[in-house]
């Protein structure tokens, strides 16, 4: 469980990026802060593995305070992964995903070993392993960085805007990849992006940050779009250009549905044939 | 040739000299010079007057500081040590500004990746910095090597024995043979430990991304494989 409390960041140039947040993260679920640029996200996000420390305020995991706990060790405990993977350029794929590992003291071999199995869970074949980074495409970076941070196991994985570098239909791939991560793997994730689908897609929980850190919303993906809390939330979501507003249409037999200008965007599934709603 | 030929043994032995009094200076500038650079790069306010003090030394002429320095240290007039010291901190000179762009030039975004990943700040600094810094610092390397042999010349109008010792004689004694022969030889030592410190580079730095090169290519075609496994990668000298 990660837990923030009262947490407040002005950087040295007087830039106010958070105020007084408060927030819980259960284990083993998706967390995602999400907002324009300048809301804060990144700087929650880096708080929890000391990279930010927070100006007042504190930041728990499973109720102690990271403050008091060695940056050093702290950050080889939690999974990190960023925009553009962020890999050693001079390391091969295997020793970059090794990293932790050998910082911990783990023998060449079984993080050798522990490596290529990380690859693997991240559907990137063994062939990659002794490339450098490099020679690989954005999308296999960005599953090296994922394998990165997950080789040394650790309870919690910090996602900073990690798919915001690769290509549509990649940034899909790597999506649908990391939920079935989740659903094997059961890790504590917190997630930053400035993609509400993205954040509806991936979230358990679902942050909404306006700028200077301030919540708008905290609540499932659902609660958000049944009850939005204000209008600034309400556009932020899309609802106020009628996109996730769909009404039901009956078209000989079928139930079509249709977005708020009246666009299809696709069909009821559980009635397919039956005719009857 | 014939000249050559029949003075072979003082040549080697000159060429020898000649090396030794160039890699020391070498090696001494640039293991000072990486930890200045390295600091410089980190201190923007002190990179500055760090790197206009380097400037400073290097506008010293040669020929008075080899002259002065035996009143300065007490080493002997005739001694290499003070070829040696004096080409040390042109090396030096030379080497600071080029580390400080180095060290400058290594992505924030890696340095932060690392740190974000748990590595300390030494561990960064000679596992992730350094290395990073590699490619550039090799370059500077290589300027500092052709400019020191070329110096270690000067040091023959001090009686320090070395390949410029060649040109002193010849000139005395009105030989140009004997200069050509100098001349050819400095040239090809300053060619030596050129292609000597690019060959190092290829093997400490297989990553770099300036590519295998003609002989690495060459190598990669005979040997029939591509660049898929990081011993082909090193062995082949680089990566296409």
């Amino acid at each position: 469980m990660i837990e923030y409390r009262s947490v407040a960041k002005t950087f040295d140039d007087g830039t106010q990026a958070v105020l007084d947040f408060d927030l819980t993260i259960d284990s083993h679920t998706t967390t995602v802060f999400v907002g324009s640029s300048g809301c804060g996200k990144t700087t929650l996000l880096r708080m929890v593995n000391r990279m930010v420390e927070p100006t007042s305020g504190q930041v728990l995991i499973d109720d102690e305070d990271v403050a008091g706990r060695d940056r050093v060790q702290l950050r080889r405990s939690i999974g990190y992964v960023m925009q553009h993977a962020g890999l050693l350029p001079h390391r091969t794929v295997a020793d970059n995903v090794a990293t932790v590992l050998r910082l911990n003291g783990t023998g060449k071999a079984a993080a050798r070993e522990r490596s290529l199995e990380v690859l693997h869970t991240v559907g990137l074949d063994e062939s990659h392993a002794s490339k450098y980074p490099g020679q690989l495409s954005g999308g296999q970076q960005q599953r090296v960085g994922v394998a990165r941070g997950l080789a040394a196991d650790p309870n919690i994985l910090l996602m900073d805007e990690p798919f915001g570098a690769v290509d549509p239909i990649v940034r899909d791939e790597l999506q649908v990849e990391l939920l079935r991560l989740q659903r094997e793997l059961g890790k504590t994730i917190v997630f930053v992006t400035h993609d509400v689908d993205e954040a509806f897609l991936l979230g358990d929980q679902v942050v909404i940050l306006k700028k200077g850190g301030e919540v708008a919303q905290v609540g499932s993906p659902a609660d958000i779009l049944a009850h939005p809390a204000d209008d600034f939330v309400r556009s932020f979501v899309g609802l106020d250009k009628g996109q996730r507003e769909l009404r039901l249409e009956e078209r000989d037999g079928r139930t079509v549905v249709l977005d708020g200008s009246g666009k299809p965007t696709g069909v009821l599934a559980d009635e397919r044939g039956a005719g009857t709603a | 040739m014939t000249w050559a030929w029949d003075n072979r043994s003082i040549v080697i032995d000159l060429f020898l000299v000649h090396a030794w009094l160039s890699i020391v200076p070498i090696v001494v500038g640039f293991v000072l010079a990486v930890p200045v650079g390295w600091y410089a790069s980190r201190h923007p306010r002190l990179r500055g007057v760090l790197l206009s003090g380097g400037s400073i030394l290097y506008t010293i002429p040669s020929l008075p500081l080899f002259v002065l320095l035996p009143g300065i240290i007490g080493t002997g007039f005739l001694d290499p040590l003070n070829v040696i010291i004096a080409l040390s901190i042109y090396a030096f000179a030379i080497m600071v500004r080029t580390a400080a762009d180095a060290f400058t030039a290594v992505s924030p975004a890696v340095l932060d990746a690392a740190t974000a990943t748990g590595y300390s700040s030494a561990q960064r600094g000679f596992l992730v910095e350094l290395p990073l810094a590699g490619p550039v610092l090799l370059a500077g390397v290589r300027v500092v090597s052709v400019s020191t042999i070329s110096l270690v010349t000067v040091g023959a109008l001090i009686g320090v024995r070395n390949l410029g010792s060649l040109f002193t004689s010849g000139y005395r004694r009105d030989f140009t043979t004997e200069i050509l022969v100098g001349v050819v030889a400095v040239v090809l030592l300053a060619l030596l430990l050129d292609a000597l410190l690019v060959l190092l580079g290829r093997v400490l730095m297989p990553w770099s991304v300036d590519g295998p090169g003609a002989v690495g290519r060459l190598w990669q075609r005979l040997s029939g494989r591509g660049t898929e496994r990081a011993s082909d990668v090193a062995a082949a000298g680089g990566r296409s």
